[in-house]
């Protein structure tokens, strides 16, 4: 029998949704349902304990007040140890290579470990403030991978726009300033949505820098909640709505980024 | 505005410039004076560009010396930035600004750099807009024009800084052919009011018409120089007949190509 190559195609991929079904409904029937419910989906307690609510708000508010301060410190350190590593002075280069393979490379577990505990031993008489210490931490963590972002878009920016702004007139710094740094950013600015969503996830280590109960953020928050109440991992559900609630739009923000510098390139 | 210098708008003597052990510039001298339009023509590679770049500083020269209206722009302590926003460059892809809208290209540097106020600035960039014929283009973004709209606005931007001489690099080499004639009027105009101008050109018929003494450039040194009409209809070294009775008849094969 001749099937035609559309037809052939057409009944292939019917094949491919038929096991996908297959297997969903197979994981399905195997689960028990009563323990899922209990142990995920338990949101009685949300009406019982009613600071729970107001809790979940200011952990949200949390997570977002830590993500922004760390991304405004890792952008300008980000920018500016990228403009070191692009830099004619060989030690600005060295300096600026040495502290992004150093934060890039070790787990920003350790750097906050570090942080929250060593800092307190190594300057016994220093007292930061707590959000002082979070935007440092998460800050300078952030600043390596945003200066290599960075970087690979000031060098995607053609070398006769810094010829261009020269000729008339313009020093180097203010045809960084005016001319470079602007298109730079319009390059970077998907990647630089993903180092957020990055960062947002890695907000959730700032407990490790010891927290009060209304500095918790999502995570710190979520896990405190499961103590409290007999909902299973249900308040860390709940947590990680709240992410996804973060990280999508922001990354649908990235694709829309990206759809426009395409546009305005060609 | 400034008093009128004696002697050559641009003056090279002896220059010289390497890469590594690739000798582009083997002592150049080359005078053009005020008001006068030389043409530099020369195969690919024979280092017109380079030439150009160095009369701008965009390249340091090796040695040999160039003055400017009386700045020796080779002397170590010259104000590279000063001096450079006394000489408008013209650039063969144009490198227009492509985040900044038309208008703005021609007000950025006048801002920045002349320190002249938004209102002034704007006029000014109006003005020279006007004079190559975008008016009506000013708050389009260079991607939406063609090849030679961006040039004619490289070279309003290049105006609105009032330089006191033009480098142009190849102006109309990466245009669509319809779009050349425009670029080549504006430039003409600009030599007819008077505009000391130093143009890589690959264009015989505007090098005719318009320069005052065309430079024939190959292997790094100047091979001919002289009146326009004596440089390309009667052109005395073998080198430069070779070479122009290929660009001038672009059927014409040599033996070598
Ligand atoms: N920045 C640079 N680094 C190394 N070599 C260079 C550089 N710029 C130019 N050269 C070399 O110098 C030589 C002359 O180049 P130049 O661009 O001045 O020639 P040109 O006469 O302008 O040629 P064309 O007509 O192709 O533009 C070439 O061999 C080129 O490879
Ligand atoms: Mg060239």
């Amino acid at each position: 029998m001749a099937l035609t190559a559309a037809k052939r195609a057409r009944l292939s991929r019917n094949i491919q949704y038929l096991i996908l079904v297959a297997v969903v409904v197979l994981v399905a029937s195997l689960a028990n349902w009563g323990q899922i419910g209990h142990a995920f989906f338990n949101f009685g307690f949300v009406v019982e304990d009613s600071t729970f609510l107001p809790r979940l708000v200011q952990a949200f508010g949390n997570t977002l007040l830590y993500t922004a301060l760390g991304f405004i410190l890792g952008l300008a350190g980000g920018v500016f140890l990228a403009l070191l590593k692009l830099s004619s002075v060989a030690p600005y280069r060295w300096i600026s290579t040495l502290y992004i393979e150093v934060f890039r490379g070790l787990p920003a577990l350790l750097v906050f470990i570090a942080f929250g505990y060593g800092i307190p031993t190594a300057f016994p008489g220093l007292r930061l403030d707590t959000y002082v210490t979070v935007m440092l931490a998460l800050g300078l963590v952030s600043a390596a991978y945003i200066a290599e972002t960075i970087r690979a878009g000031l060098q995607a920016v053609p070398a006769g726009q810094m010829e261009a702004a020269r000729s008339l007139g313009m020093s180097h710094s203010r045809a960084m300033v005016t001319i470079v740094i602007p298109q730079a950013l319009r390059i970077v600015l998907p990647p630089l949505t993903n180092e957020v969503i990055l960062l947002t996830k890695d907000s959730s280590l700032i407990y490790l820098l010891g927290l009060t109960a209304s500095q918790y953020e999502l995570s710190k928050f979520g896990r405190e909640a499961l103590n409290g109440t007999d909902a299973g991992l249900t308040p860390l559900v709940v947590a990680g709505v709240c992410y996804l609630i973060i990280t999508v739009p922001l990354s649908l923000l990235s694709r829309r980024f990206e759809t426009k510098t395409a546009r305005i390139k060609k | 505005m400034t008093d009128a210098p004696v002697g050559p708008a641009i003056q090279l003597t002896g220059v010289t410039k390497s890469f590594g052990d690739n000798e582009v510039l083997r002592g150049i001298s080359l005078a053009v004076n005020p008001g006068d339009v030389v043409c530099l023509i020369g195969p690919s590679g024979s280092g017109k560009s380079t030439l150009l770049r160095c009369v701008n500083l965009l390249e340091t020269p090796n040695s040999g010396e160039i003055v400017v209206n009386g700045t020796v722009v080779t002397d170590p302590e010259v104000d590279i930035d000063g001096f450079r926003r006394r000489v408008g460059l013209v650039f063969q892809h144009f490198n227009l600004f492509p985040h900044l809208t038309v208008l703005e290209n021609c007000v950025v540097s006048q801002v920045k750099v002349l320190k002249r106020s938004r209102a002034e600035a704007v006029e000014v960039a109006e003005r020279n807009l006007a004079r190559v014929g975008l008016s009506d283009k000013a708050a389009a973004r260079p991607a939406a024009l063609s090849g030679g709209q961006q040039q004619r606005v490289a070279i309003a931007r290049a105006l609105s800084m009032d330089p006191e001489l033009m480098l142009f690099d190849e102006p109309t080499s990466a245009l669509d052919p319809e779009t050349v004639g425009d670029v080549l009027a504006v430039m003409r105009e600009l030599a007819d009011a008077g505009m000391t101008m130093l143009v890589v050109t690959h264009e015989m018929g505007f090098a005719r018409e318009v320069a005052d003494r065309v430079v024939f450039m190959d292997g790094g040194v100047v091979v001919e120089e002289g009146p326009a009409a004596q440089v390309i209809t009667a052109p005395q070294n073998p080198r430069t007949q070779e070479f122009l009775s290929r660009v001038l008849d672009p059927n014409h094969v040599g033996l070598d190509d």
